[in-house]
């Protein structure tokens, strides 16, 4: 398992979504990644995504300026 | 038996929710698809807005796909998009909006997708005579043959009104079982809904983006107007989406905040743009696009302390900061109402 981090911030959704979904595609079973992000729509939007694709979500974070979003690549 | 397989577009509206729904049951394996072009809208608008902060924000083909059990693959074709608004072979619908010919990149690109990941045919929500206009009996043949989709282009809620189709012709899909939808109604969609056990859905009034609407394709046209050449960036598209846009003349315009949700999200292009807020009282952050003079720039000002709390005081300071991050400020005495005129306001 390895740990990834990706940065869309100032990015409006669905574009976070679609980082996410091309990291992903890059990456192994069971690896972590954590999104950092400035539009608040990620919180509903890539937990949405992970659940329809079987990813999970591991932890989410958010204070006044960003969100953050760790995940864990599933099957 | 091969499993058949079929790739729906998937705008996040009830139509194209239905026609996956139909090929479903027909047994066969549906993922969706979803393009975004920049325009499309998106639940970010609200996001972007405090005042709609209660408002779920939910992007609806992602909720389509989770309700329906699919797959959702979102493609972002910003780019390749810029060729089919700029040059629509088929020219453009009431507003800015390049229906006909952004059918035929979709499904293109669609059709692309299938051969790419083997599947075997392509469903639409289409239904002749809705909205947006590009759906009338004439276009259908036009997407399918400019798309090169040709007979493996099915749309499930008016199969019925067209000829028949490969995957129909093969057996993998029944004709009876499609439908025979025509006209602007909105009736039997809301029936199969129900019928269906959907609710909750949504039903976007103008059409799957912002090019629909009057106001939003009237801030693009006067950007064209002012750069004297039709072209844009991503940057260009989403900023036309936020705040009071004020041009008093073609060589700049002012992007205000109207609340404070705006003033968050216009912070994140402070170092693209010359930015300027009052430093005296209180009042939103504003934008500024183009090529301003010193003169213009001061003009901005008056126009920024006007939205502020300072608006009646005889003298505002107001900060300005110019592309290399360098801070002066402005005195300035707050643009009066009268002289602050509709016509700059795009
Ligand atoms: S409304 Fe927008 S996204 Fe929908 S077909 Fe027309 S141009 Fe394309």
């Amino acid at each position: 398992m390895s740990r990834y981090e990706l940065d869309a911030r100032r990015l409006l959704c669905p574009m976070p979504v679609i980082r996410t979904q091309d990291r992903v595609k890059q990456l192994q079973i069971g690896d972590v990644l954590s999104v950092t992000c400035t539009d608040p729509g990620v919180m509903q939007d890539i937990p949405a995504w992970c659940r329809i694709n079987g990813h999970k979500v591991l932890e989410t974070q958010a204070d006044d300026y960003q969100y953050i979003i760790m995940l864990e690549v599933g099957e | 038996m091969k499993q058949i397989k079929a790739v729906s577009l998937i705008s996040g509206g009830l139509d194209s929710m239905l026609a996956t729904k139909a090929i479903m049951e027909q047994g066969i394996h549906v993922e969706g698809i979803n393009f975004f072009t920049g325009f499309c809208v998106e639940g970010h608008t609200h996001a972007i807005r405090q005042k709609d902060k209660d408002k779920p924000k939910r992007n609806n083909s992602l909720w389509v796909a989770e309700t329906l059990g699919i797959k959702l693959h979102i493609i972002d074709i910003i780019e390749e998009y810029k060729d089919v608004l700029i040059n629509p072979k088929h020219g453009y619908g009431a507003n800015m909006n390049p229906c006909l010919d952004c059918k035929v990149f979709m499904v293109k690109k669609a059709k692309q997708w299938m051969e790419e990941n083997d599947f075997d045919f392509i469903i639409t929500g289409e239904v002749m005579g809705q909205r947006p206009m590009s759906q009338r009996r004439e276009t259908m043949p036009i997407i399918s043959a400019e798309s090169g989709a040709d007979d493996r282009l099915v749309r499930p809620l008016c199969g019925q009104n067209l000829p028949a189709t490969l995957p129909e012709r093969e057996g993998w899909i029944q004709r009876e079982q499609l439908f025979g939808f025509s006209g602007r109604g909105r009736k039997p969609q809301m029936a199969l809904a129900e019928q269906y056990g959907l609710s909750d859905y949504s039903q976007p009034a103008g059409g799957c983006c912002f090019l629909t609407d009057e106001s939003y394709s009237a801030k693009l046209v006067d950007l064209w107007k002012a750069r004297g050449t039709k072209d844009y960036e991503l940057d260009d598209v989403m900023l036309l989406k936020v705040g009071r846009h004020i041009r008093p003349n073609q060589n700049f315009k002012v992007i205000v905040a109207r609340e404070d949700g705006e003033g968050r999200f216009l912070q994140g292009y402070k170092n693209n743009y010359i930015n300027m807020n009052c430093a005296s009282h209180r009042g939103p952050l504003a934008l500024i696009d183009g090529d301003p003079s010193a003169e213009d720039l001061y003009l901005a000002a008056q126009i920024v302390a006007r939205y502020g709390q300072g608006r009646d005081a005889e003298q505002v300071d107001v900060l300005v900061r110019d592309l290399a991050g360098n801070e002066s400020t402005l005195e300035v005495k707050p643009l009066a109402k009268d002289k602050l005129p509709k016509e700059w306001f795009v």
